[in-house]
């Protein structure tokens, strides 16, 4: 067990320097020079070649990419942005609890909507409710997300006007500009973001909890539990749910590193500044170490939930976790 | 004396989108307390959906069963589920062919056999659990203390099937259903499985129904054997008449294809082709398009049991007159004789 937790923590740290390496390279093979961009559309030759040196972009790639790792590893800095020189650490945690106020909501709903019908669906497959959660996976799977984001926004937020349509508002430290604040004004700007991205994702979760509870609900064991005499609700908890959702968690935790990145439809219908605006505005500015920035959050997010999701499995899997 | 479990007339038919599988066709037969009864068949013959029929196992959906189903004078057949459920696991219990997927993996064994008690008896944990490690006890694992601790994945499967026994037997069940519970097992493992059930039958009285499609099982642990064909029963009587004096051209080759310590053939005899689909059986008997000795009527009429003349509790469904099964019982034990000689 330990071994295997150094084991996983050695492949974190590989897949952390792959991730920003490609990101790198990516960057410079586009051809755009972000030191013309920083110094301004009217800035003189001379002036570029100052921006250039000021930046670093002079120096061989090799030799950024060395000074970003030093930067990070030692000062635990993401740099400064080549725009307007604020820390790039300033701006991610600006972002971050807007994404994910997004995504820890919007997978609560998702798991809220799918589990149940998931269940059912499974219980009296071919059914008119089986039929009609199968209509609603496909649906669910084929439509963008910014499309059902759009389309909730004006129905409900603007021609019934039940939810704010954008913004976000602090659950703490609310700004004194701020014209709201709170958990209770929090949630309830979030709510439409919410369920966008939660009727999207429930899609997919809905047809793989079917899938994977009958498959369980065919397996030797549980016929074992009903011939023991075990009522169908015992059946259900103890012996198909804790062997159907263990493969669940596991998409659920990289899911969730996932849109940590950045829900950027979503963020962008719904006027939330979180991370995925943050990535469009700096690829637009070519403003590396944003961009970078936002990529190495995302990236840490899925390493992070790939291994407490591994983890979680160790603990609830006893095949995992004594062998 | 009446029998603990009585078996009449029992159907059970399934709906599928091909029309309807006749599994069980019209089955019969009885197992009295402290009695084996052997059923004996092909895969996919109907005998693991019998077992699940008494069971009530069966998916209710797609299912239609008739008949009797008598325990200990009850018929369980039409009993209310909450009834079923309360039968099973404590009155009739069942063990399964696989023991490597037939333990739920995320659960320690202690837990699994605790469930069984606190399912049927109003118990603290700690005196199921004493009771659990009895079990474990009896059925032959060793240090039951700690190794009820652990879960299925740690156990071999010779030690998963004592397991499996042992959940069975837990609760002191009346009848004990097998589903073939040594199939899946290596050969020295059959018989320490074999001979474990037999000591537990006699120490408590259990009545057995051994499904099995090994004729060696049924001779080691059967009193009466029922020899099942396509959904039908077409031989069944004692395990002394059964082997001695086998009536039914299938039994015949069940008994030919039976492997022998000491003979010398290049290699076994087998029943040529495949068991019918139960869509569509073949009309007459279901053996004709496979029997050696068909003749005409086979393929007309569906014979019915019929007693065999000068023995009593023996009966079988074949056409063929008595001398000719005569000769040809005469030849199979020589056939016998010369290959073990």
């Amino acid at each position: 067990m330990f071994q295997y937790l150094i084991r996983r923590v050695l492949w974190s740290v590989v897949l952390f320097l792959a991730v920003t390496l490609v990101t790198y390279v990516l960057f410079f093979l586009v051809p755009a020079n972000p030191a013309r961009q920083a110094a301004g559309q009217s800035a003189s030759p001379e002036r570029v070649a100052e921006v250039e040196e000021f930046l670093g972009l002079n120096d061989p790639v090799y030799v950024q990419y060395y000074g970003f790792l030093k930067r990070l590893v030692i000062d635990g800095s993401l740099g400064q942005s080549f725009v307007d020189r604020s820390s790039v650490n300033d701006e991610i945690f600006r972002a971050a609890p807007i994404t994910a106020s997004l995504v820890f909501g919007a997978m609560a709903m998702v798991l809220a909507i799918s589990i149940p019908i998931g269940i059912l669906s499974a219980l009296r497959p071919r059914s008119l409710l089986d039929r009609a959660a199968m209509t609603y996976v496909l649906i669910g799977i084929s439509l963008p997300s910014f499309w059902i984001a759009l389309v909730l926004s004006y129905l409900i937020g603007y021609r019934l006007g039940w939810t704010p349509i954008a913004g976000y508002c602090e659950v703490v430290s609310v700004p004194q500009a701020a014209n709201c604040g709170g958990v209770l004004d929090w949630a309830y700007h979030m709510i439409l973001p919410w369920f966008a991205l939660a009727i999207v994702q429930a899609g997919v979760y809905v047809r793989f909890i079917r899938a994977e509870v009958m498959e369980t609900m065919s397996q030797d064991y549980v016929r074992t539990a009903r011939a023991k005499g075990a009522p169908e609700r015992t059946v259900m908890k103890d012996h198909i749910l804790r062997n159907a959702l263990l493969p669940v968690v596991t998409i659920l935790g990289m899911d969730i590193g996932l849109l940590l990145g950045g829900a950027i439809f979503i963020e962008t219908v719904f006027g939330l500044n979180g991370l995925g605006g943050t990535a469009i505005r700096s690829i637009g500015q070519f403003d590396l170490p944003t961009l970078q920035g936002v990529v190495i959050f995302g990236a840490i997010a899925i390493i992070i939930f790939t291994l407490i999701v591994d983890l979680l499995y160790a603990w609830i899997d006893p095949r995992i976790r004594l062998s | 004396m009446t029998a603990l479990l009585d078996v009449r007339d029992l159907r059970t038919h399934f709906k599928t989108d091909d029309g309807i599988v006749k599994a069980v066709d019209g089955v019969n037969f009885a197992v009295e307390s402290g009695q084996t009864v052997g059923i004996v068949g092909e895969s996919g013959c109907g005998k693991s959906v019998t077992c699940l029929t008494i069971m009530g196992l069966n998916e209710a959906r797609n299912t239609e069963s008739s008949g009797e189903v008598l325990f200990n004078g009850e018929n369980i057949l039409d009993a209310s589920p909450g009834k079923l459920r309360r039968l099973r696991g404590s009155e009739i219990a069942m063990i399964f062919q696989d023991p490597m997927t037939s333990l739920n993996p995320v659960h320690s064994i202690g837990r699994q056999l605790v469930e069984t008690v606190q399912l049927h008896e109003d118990m603290s944990k700690k005196a199921a659990r004493g009771r659990a490690v009895e079990a474990l006890k009896e059925v032959g694992i060793p240090r039951a203390e700690t190794r009820i601790n652990d879960y299925p994945h740690q156990f071999s499967g010779g030690m998963r099937q004592r397991v499996m026994i042992a959940m069975a037997m837990i609760n002191d069940p009346k009848l004990l259903i097998a589903d073939e519970p040594t199939t899946a097992l290596d050969v020295t493992t059959q018989a320490q499985i074999l001979a474990l059930m037999k000591k537990l039958q006699d120490e408590h009285g259990t009545a057995i129904v051994m499904i099995t499609h090994d004729l060696g099982v049924v001779a080691e642990t059967a009193h009466d054997v029922v020899v099942m064909y396509a959904a039908k029963v077409i031989e069944h009587g004692s395990v002394d008449s059964i082997f001695k004096n086998p009536h039914h051209p299938y039994t015949w080759g069940l008994l030919g294809s039976l492997p022998r310590l000491h003979a010398d053939v290049e290699r076994l005899t087998q029943i040529p082709g495949q068991p019918p689909s139960l869509l569509r059986p073949p009309k007459g008997c279901r053996f004709n398009p496979r029997c050696p000795y068909v003749m005409n009527i086979c393929k007309q009429k569906l014979p019915e049991l019929m007693p065999v003349p000068g023995e009593i509790d023996h009966e079988q469904a074949c056409f063929l007159d008595e001398e000719t099964k005569a000769r040809e019982i005469a030849r199979l034990k020589e056939i016998v004789m010369a290959e073990t000689a």
